[in-house]
């Protein structure tokens, strides 16, 4: 049988000179990605709703289409028709381009992802630190929104993102370095083929593993902004935080890769933890169109045990996230480190 | 000509000021608040009020004894039935009129319903303001039933002018007695939830701990009252000090805590509401037969002179003043509102703390800003 | 070890807050308590002592209970009423007798203190249980409570 991927590639290299085809392939990629993850961002923003909805004893999105699931559309269509509007004082150049950046790192993060055995756009052997690499690039933006606005809410909220960020990197790092110890290898294709020989990497790695997984999903929900972690927009305290002199499509921008961002965080997490596309205990794993689908699933969970951090736990202090990074992660991490190091020399992993 | 610029003091840090409010999430209303801040460390604030003054202790002034009423319903909006007996005792007082037992018993169960309806939203408040939007929702869900059985008796949920002086307006629905008990049955089962989904939290324990300290010498001097007060140890309760309507009757404690961080304000509400339910089931099996109110003119006029008579609302201590010349309408009329004392030791609290720190402060005094501005 | 007392104390809190969430997020359908609004418009019932607004209620016969005593009028704390009267003679006793012409109501600036109800000798008028009252232009809030042509019940005495 033929995938529909192989045909698109015979026929563009029967069809025009080599390097055209090439190029035209790239294209293809990119705007099949682009155009995923725009649905898959508007529908993680309807999941959430959902989700804030069932805990919160209410509906949820109803009224557009059944269910609401027209509801993100219409959203997303509000946001591009709305006027930019902006403040007289803002330094515009910097205004301007501050929005790109988080969702320009968030989308070239998500082409390293191997989505099945074959569905991987951008197989680099230094996947995991390009990852941690580009994801942080999304910073900058929120620093330079916040800087440019002109607004002492969205300085604030900037700032301390700019405070969060820095620290935080260190232990999805660290976190991810535990894991990466056990496969020997920072390709995410190469870290999913050692699971499907020896199982999860969480199972494998038992104590350690599982003490590196709660520390990066603590660190991931402080890369991705959200509750505990939300300081930079902290509605109660800054209004808005950092997007407040923002409208329109550059705010979607922003809003947008939040949940892009969720979704990256959630796929390292399978990824490197929970086996990427293998299904448990390998029973359909030979079926290629269920690669995708055990992935998905696996993100799904994971971002909706995200969610529910979000609607659960108040919102931290400034400071008290840096005691809890610099005297609570940071130490275990490094411990947990050394504590995996010794299990993988003296081969105590689990092996099926 | 290219001009020169020396960085004297390249690592400088400046004071800056930032409005928060009238509009913003935190403020509940519109209280504007003029921060100074060094980085997130805030080192004044300065409450600046005024934004929803409607004068109502002048429009008292033109208004009959029992119009008067109906102003105090919009004082200190989630206790408008305390506001309104408060001011139904003090005409009451001026007359010497004495109202029948199940008067004085109605408006104690009311009072309390109002108390716990009102504490209700200011827990979910404080979650919110402190970043967990859940909390509203849960506390929304209970106070809906209060809501109910005040909408079946008053006819209004929030306003609801039950009061006249001489009585109540008409006398409780049929189904009050049950649907109260139903509501209390209910709310014995979610006030433990309450405190699984927030008073155990470690964020918030660690949000509230020794956050925003009054000491009690510092609570007297601002003459701060209700439950802001008795976070600092401060004996407070009018109810138990000086009883007025049914309070005689019932066993309660005061709750007080020593603490007097927002920690302590917030274990003093939720402590509250406990007692309040456990008024409200001495009182409801228990309400006398009897008239609901006594005949009065159908225009009070009040003897000469000067009337106060104060009433513990959810906030604090509520206080009428009335000076009458003998007509229909009042002299004057002053409210000792609760909101405006404890904002004002908002500054004092504040101080040193960080940003996030005043917004947990805030919720924890439970302001609400007509009270303050009237 | 208080630190590592710590944060196991604290992942238990955070665990023990989970639960409630979680509970009411995987049962959500059997605790909602928000409601359909418009579609529930007909099955929605409002407490027979809700104040949605004031009204005068007509019998068949277009007849209504006000004398234009104007005890509401003098009662109301904003000023929401107003009574235009005439005095006609009554053709059977030959007398001159109050009527009203118009009985308007303001319900842009009604409290809904419920003051003129209680003051209301003959009971013509009571709450009405709309409480949909949003318009787009606020003179629609100024309404005639008496329908034309209508008459006192001729039971009421003044």
């Amino acid at each position: 049988m033929m995938l529909p991927t192989e045909w698109i590639h015979n026929f563009l290299y029967a069809s025009m000179p080599e390097g055209l085809a090439h190029a035209v392939e790239l294209v293809l990629i990119a705007v099949g990605f682009l155009m995923f993850f725009a649905a898959a961002g508007l529908y993680l923003v309807l999941l959430e709703r959902w989700i804030a909805a069932w805990i919160q004893l209410r509906r949820g999105p109803n009224r557009v289409g059944p269910w609401g699931i027209f509801q993100t559309i219409a959203d997303a269509l509000k946001l591009v028709t709305k006027e930019l509007t902006g403040t007289d004082k803002a330094d515009k150049f910097l205004y301007n381009l501050a929005p790109y950046f988080p969702i320009v790192a968030a989308l070239i993060t998500i082409s390293v992802f191997a989505y099945s055995q074959s569905l991987h756009a951008f197989d680099i052997n230094i996947g995991i630190f390009f990852i941690t690499a580009v994801s942080s690039i999304g910073v900058i933006g929120i620093l330079l929104a916040g800087w440019s606005s002109n607004n002492k809410y969205a300085l604030i909220g900037a700032m301390r993102s700019g405070v969060m960020v820095v620290s935080y990197e260190l232990s999805v790092g660290l976190s991810l370095l535990t894991m990466v110890l056990m496969t020997g290898s920072l390709q995410l294709s190469e870290i999913i083929e050692v699971q499907r020989t020896g199982g999860w990497l969480i199972v494998q790695g038992h104590i350690p593993a599982i003490i590196a997984f709660m520390i990066y999903m603590i660190a991931g929900t402080a890369e991705t902004n959200r509750t505990p972690f939300d300081l930079v927009e902290a509605e109660s305290e800054l209004g808005a935080g950092y997007h407040t002199e923002y409208s329109g499509m550059k705010f979607a921008y922003f809003f947008l890769a939040e949940f892009i961002n969720m979704f990256i965080i959630a796929s390292i997490a399978v990824t490197v933890f929970f086996g990427g596309w293998l299904s448990p205990f390998g029973i359909t794993d030979e079926i290629f169109w269920l690669q995708p689908v055990w992935f998905l699933a696996k993100v799904l969970v994971i971002i909706v045990l995200m969610m529910l951090f979000r609607w659960t736990f108040p919102r931290l202090r400034i400071d008290q996230i840096l005691t809890l990074e610099w005297k609570y992660l940071l130490p275990l991490n490094l411990i947990n480190l050394v504590l995996m190091a010794i299990i993988v020399l003296l081969g105590w992993t689990i092996n099926f | 000509m290219q001009q020169e610029y020396i960085v004297k003091d390249p690592f400088k840090t400046e004071e800056y000021m930032i409005n928060m409010g009238p509009q913003h999430p935190a403020t509940h209303g519109v209280l504007r608040l003029v921060l100074t801040i060094d980085g997130e460390i805030i080192k004044k604030v300065e409450p600046d009020l005024g934004y929803i003054h409607r004068s109502i202790e002048k429009m008292c002034e033109y208004d009959t004894y029992q119009q008067i009423v109906h102003l105090t319903d919009r004082m200190d909006y989630l206790s408008s039935h305390i506001n309104n007996e408060a001011v139904c005792l003090t005409v009451e007082k001026a007359l010497e009129l004495e109202v029948p037992e199940r008067v004085k018993v109605i408006r104690t169960i009311i009072g309390e319903l109002t108390r716990l309806a009102s504490h209700q939203l200011w827990w979910g408040v404080f979650g919110m303001d402190i970043g967990g939007l859940t909390t509203y929702f849960y506390a929304f869900r209970d106070r809906e039933l209060i809501n109910d059985i005040f909408e079946e008796t008053c006819g209004a949920r929030l306003t609801m002018n039950y009061n006249i002086p001489g009585g109540l307006m008409f006398d409780i629905h049929p189904n009050f007695v049950n649907r109260t008990k139903a509501f209390i049955k209910h709310f014995k089962t979610k006030l433990p939830e309450y405190d699984q989904l927030l008073t155990g939290n470690i964020i918030f324990e660690k949000r509230t701990k020794g956050v925003g300290v009054i000491s009690k010498e510092d609570a007297i001097s601002f003459g701060l009252t209700g439950p802001t007060a008795r976070g600092s140890g401060l004996v407070s309760d009018i109810r138990i000090s000086h009883p007025y309507s049914a309070y005689d009757r019932v066993k309660f404690n005061e709750v007080l805590f020593t603490e007097g961080d927002t920690w302590a304000r917030y274990k003093v509400r939720i402590q509250e509401m406990w007692e309040s339910i456990s008024i409200i089931e001495q009182l409801i099996d228990n309400i006398p037969e009897g008239d609901f109110k006594v005949p009065t003119k159908a225009v009070i006029k009040l003897p000469k002179g000067e009337f106060y008579q104060r009433v513990e609302t959810a906030r604090g201590e509520l206080g009428v003043y009335i000076n009458s010349d003998g007509n229909k309408n009042p002299y004057r009329v002053k409210f000792r509102s609760p909101g405006f004392s404890n904002l004002s030791i908002l500054d004092h609290a504040a101080r040193g703390s960080k940003l996030g720190d005043l917004v947990a402060i805030m919720a924890s005094f439970d302001l609400v800003i007509p009270d303050i501005d009237r | 070890m208080s630190y590592f007392g710590d944060i196991v104390r604290g992942i238990g809190s955070l665990l023990n807050g989970m639960k409630v969430t979680s509970k009411y997020l995987f049962f959500a359908p059997k605790e909602i308590i928000t409601q359909y609004y418009p579609e529930n418009r007909d099955t929605l019932k409002m407490f027979d002592r809700f104040r949605g607004e004031v009204i005068m209620p007509h019998d068949a016969e277009n007849m209504h209970r006000c004398t234009g005593c104007q005890s509401c009028e003098i009662v109301c704390p904003n000023g929401s009423i107003e009574i235009i009267w005439d005095r006609v003679v009554n053709e059977e006793t030959g007398k001159k007798v109050k009527i009203i012409d118009k009985h308007i109501y303001h319900l842009s600036m009604c409290t809904m203190c419920g003051l003129c109800i209680q003051a209301c000798p003959t009971e013509a008028i009571i709450w009405g249980q709309n409480f949909e009252n949003a318009v787009t232009d606020r003179t629609q809030l100024t309404k005639v409570l008496n329908k034309p042509g209508s008459k006192v019940h001729p039971d009421v005495k003044e």
